[in-house]
């Protein structure tokens, strides 16, 4: 059920897409062939470019060629978008798998810390530490990080992705935007993990393990943990969107490749099927994140997988 | 006689809240004799279940306990650090819980959180010794298919079905002292019965004594041999269960019995049904005298006093200037 | 009911430092004019890129115009933007969701999947797409950056306004004959208040977010008009020559992100603890 949802939203968004390039004033046509074509010039461009057939026509060519892994090609080079895409998406996935691994991985502990020795300095200190990050936009935190760290320190490169082919300096490139990206995530997650654990320390259920001498420390880290996060795991969800919103920033920043440096400089041109094929993928990218996140409530919830086979039982 | 399994002299627990500090349990005295079944009855509000969480230190945080003496098997359990306290959980002290629905963790198969409980007591044996001394146990209980019922999740099991598993694992550990927090009040009636009968069946299987915490005097006088009768965070009489329930001093003990014993009676009679006129005290603000006075009907000049807890003969005790 | 929210705001440290920030910032760019100390748009090629100094408090931009006044009036096209945003999104948000409660089950599931269709979005995606379309600048900045927030106030405005029609005394006011209107008027509008005021509160600095970051793609508000974003591209340009105008509009973004932020929180814990464990 929710995959049918999903694929709707999908279906929509191409729609949304679509019609909006529709509105945009001039059409490419024109644009591209310049003042000095002639009206039969343009029509036949336009033919050409299936831009004289009504908009339900092209929606449905759009569809079809889309499902076939065709999104057009390049106004301006003739490039099939799809190869443009499929050479930008590693660069970006690599970019936000690193920020959520940084995210999950300071976030965790941190929250843990909290939680456990709640209202202590260290509490009110990560406590104060989350919020000024949490806040702040990651474009501020991409410039100040290279700032301090690239400029200054020299610690870090300042631009691009690394030479292909050689994994180490890939992530020493990676290190610094990642860090932009997963320093607002880390204060929320940190805050979010904290209020869970304080809530499920005090359940029954916790109450039941203590009650037979199990350590603390096997509480907190096996049967408090789990159901602590599932608040966790439902942000991630949106937190996936937002983080592939802030790499867009981040790669323009730092200069380095990927879908969201491709979206931009396509704007920059008014290159419209590049844009309308990046702005395709990243949404795929976001749903289908968002539907592994659903995914992995079964995972995790053995009531949800009940409630699961119920419905199925139900509509069989 | 025997010194008691468990003695407690004075103790006081203060929850603080936001009007003040709420007196839960006031100058509590109370001996639980080895081997014994021991009955705790009282309304809800009068520090049963407080009664029992002290006993396993498992007050929230925003208690606090004082007490004159806490002597368990000997030992002087106010003086123990709290890492010993967890250490005696699991180990010499069991406690089976009120709502078994909310009390076994709905994300674990009941195998693993069978498991872990026993941990504590049995460091040396492996897993899948402990997997196997669970599933005989839970047989034991009357779990049918135990085996296989190892690796199911709380959910799929009977609100009945899940009380079982809770006292399976109290005796999994074999307590010198096991508490049970009202096992039957989120049960209905049938289940009840099925579990007291359960209860009644492994009494013999624990070689120590257990608190029985209730707010049904049926159930008590069913299987306790001893009852102590609280109110409000004190304890008003205390004895053998026959002498207390046949014969009551305290004129709250009489004020339940009449409430509970036979309200069909007063029905049959065409008068209206027993109860117990006026609401338990604020904890808060605790009024001077005799805890019970505000609604009893026997209540004189001398209830402006509190009353103590004296001893009677036959091994009983009451807190009331009328005796 | 105000004099309590103030109250239970500035009860905590964090409340009132976001409060406080908040009024300041306010205060800030209503009085703009009388804050900043130069013309933001007076150029003077020969103090570009000057640390700060007696002059320019915070030093001078590549063009040498005094970036404490710039940064001053960039609080105002922050301030402003967001506030206008929230409105237009809040008024929309809240009718379509109302309308959908009352409509056919088809409308509303129109809308509903129109809701779906913008939340498939993450919102700078968004943003960026329809900025590709409608071109750069304010007015247009203002327009699409709303659309992204209608549906959250939406699907607020449905629920509340579904879940009064089901329940009792909405069927008790039916057979008294009440107009439609009045039991909207006096029924769910007022239960809608609470959570709409939070939602739109918690999302101020979202959209401030926003708005600076299109702007600091170049595609939101354009040059010369001195917006939080476009000091900060204008910073990052120059970071090697000057760190400065970087580090002042950056600081004055966190500032206001932190405040809005710390601020909403204390409003929605204080109007309803209950909203703590949802975004």
């Amino acid at each position: 059920m929710k995959l049918t949802a999903a694929a709707v939203a999908v279906v929509g968004a191409v729609l949304l897409l679509l019609s909006l390039t529709l509105l945009i004033p001039g059409d490419p046509a024109t644009m591209l062939l310049g003042p000095r074509a002639t009206p039969e010039t343009v029509a036949a461009l336009k033919a050409e470019m299936g831009l004289d057939l009504p908009l339900p026509t092209r929606l449905a060519q759009f569809l079809g060629r889309a499902a076939t892994g065709d999104l057009g090609v390049d106004i301006f080079s003739g490039r099939p978008v799809s190869t443009m895409v499929l050479q930008a998406l590693p660069n970006t996935i690599l970019l936000a798998v690193s920020a959520i691994l940084l995210a999950i991985l300071f976030g965790l502990p941190l929250g843990t810390i909290a939680a456990l020795k709640p209202d202590s300095i260290a509490d009110q200190a990560i406590a104060f530490l989350s919020v000024g990050f949490v806040s702040a936009p990651s474009f501020v935190n991409s410039i100040f990080l290279l700032l301090v760290f690239a400029l200054w320190l020299n610690w870090f490169p300042v631009l691009g992705a690394g030479t292909a082919g050689d994994p180490l300096d890939q992530l020493w490139h990676v290190v610094l935007p990642a860090v932009a990206l997963a320093v607002g995530w880390i204060g929320y997650i940190a805050r979010l993990l904290r209020s869970s654990l304080l809530e499920v320390l005090n359940e029954p259920y916790v109450r039941t393990m203590r009650a037979y001498g199990v350590p603390e420390s096997v509480i907190v880290l096996k049967y408090a943990l789990k159901p602590a996060c599932i608040p966790t795991l439902a942000i991630l969800g949106i937190g996936v969107g937002e983080l592939l919103g802030g790499a867009v920033f981040a790669e323009v920043i730092f200069n380095r490749p990927g879908l969201g440096s491709l979206i931009y400089g396509a704007i920059a041109v008014r290159n419209y099927p590049v844009v309308q094929g990046g702005v395709l993928v990243v949404v795929l990218l976001f749903v289908a994140t968002n539907f592994l996140v659903d995914l992995s409530y079964l995972w995790i919830d053995p009531r949800a997988r009940a409630r699961l086979a119920l419905a199925g039982e139900r509509s069989a | 006689m025997a010194a008691p399994l468990l003695s407690i002299r004075g103790l006081e627990v203060r929850y603080a809240t936001e009007r003040g500090p709420a007196r839960v349990l006031r100058s509590v005295d109370i001996d639980i004799p080895e081997n014994a079944v021991v009955g705790v009855v009282g309304e809800s509000g009068s520090g049963k279940s407080t009664l029992a969480l002290t006993l396993m230190d498992l007050l929230p945080g925003n208690a606090q306990q004082s007490a004159a003496s806490l002597l368990f098997e000997g030992v002087e359990l106010s003086s123990l650090p709290r890492s010993q306290r967890r250490r005696l959980r699991g180990t010499r002290m069991a406690m089976v819980f009120q709502d078994p629905m909310s009390s076994l963790h709905p994300l674990f198969a009941i195998g693993t959180q069978m498991v872990d409980i026993q941990r504590t007591k049995h460091p040396e044996l492996s897993s899948r010794d402990l997997r196997q001394r669970a599933a005989a146990m839970l047989t034991r209980v009357g779990v049918p298919d135990a085996a296989a019922r190892m690796s199911r999740y709380p959910h799929e099991f009977s609100g009945g079905m899940r009380q079982r598993v809770m006292i399976a694992m109290a005796l999994l550990v074999q307590p010198k002292l096991l508490i049970a927090d009202e096992p039957t009040t989120a049960l209905d009636a049938t289940i009840e019965a099925q579990i007291v009968e359960l209860l009644r069946d492994v009494r013999s299987d624990i070689r120590g004594s257990i608190i029985l915490i209730s707010h049904s005097l049926g159930l008590v006088a069913d299987l306790c041999d001893h009852v102590v009768v609280m109110y409000a965070g004190e304890v008003v009489e205390t004895g053998a269960v026959d002498d207390v329930f046949g014969a009551p001093q305290h004129p709250y003990t009489r004020a339940l019995l009449d409430c509970e014993i036979d309200p069909w009676a007063a029905v049959e009679k065409g008068a209206a049904l027993p109860r117990i006129p006026g609401a338990p005290p604020d904890l808060v603000e605790m009024p001077a005298g005799c805890v019970f006075a505000p609604r009893c009907p026997q209540r004189h000049e001398r209830c402006g006093v509190a009353p103590a807890l004296k001893s009677l003969d036959g091994n009983r005790t009451v807190a009331c200037w009328l005796r | 009911m105000a004099r309590w929210l103030l109250a239970r705001v500035m009860n905590t440290h964090a409340g009132a430092f976001g409060l406080v920030t908040v009024v300041v910032l306010l205060i800030v760019a209503i009085a703009a004019p009388l804050v900043a100390l130069h013309d933001p748009n007076a150029i003077a090629p020969i103090d570009r890129l000057q640390p700060p100094s007696l002059a320019h408090i915070f030093g001078t931009d590549h063009l040498g115009r005094d970036l404490y006044s710039r940064v001053v009036y960039g609080t105002r096209v922050a301030i402003g933007v967001s506030i206008v945003v929230m409105s237009i999104s809040l008024s929309v948000g809240v009718l379509l969701g109302i309308g959908a409660a009352y409509a056919p089950r088809a409308l509303d599931q129109l809308v509903l999947s129109i809701f779906d269709i913008i939340n498939a979005f993450p919102s700078i995606i968004l943003a960026l797409a329809l900025v590709a379309v409608l071109g750069a600048g304010l007015g247009n900045l203002i327009l699409l950056v709303s659309v992204v927030f209608i549906p959250q106030f939406g699907r607020v405005a449905r629920a509340q306004t579904l879940s009064i029609r089901n329940s009792l005394f909405f069927e008790a006011e039916k057979v008294l004959g009440t107009q439609p209107w009045r039991i909207l008027l006096h029924h769910v509008l007022p239960n809608i208040i609470g959570p709409i005021f939070v939602l739109a509160s918690m999302n101020i600095p979202v959209v401030i977010t926003i708005e600076a970051g299109l702007s600091f793609l170049g595609v939101g508000v354009r040059p010369p008009l001195a917006s939080w974003g476009n000091l900060l591209h204008d910073g990052y340009t120059y970071l090697d020559q000057s760190p400065w105008p970087a580090i002042t509009s950056g600081l004055a973004l966190m500032l206001a992100t932190l405040g809005f932020t710390l601020l909403g929180e204390a409003l929605r814990d204080a109007i309803d603890p209950k909203l703590r464990r949802e975004r």
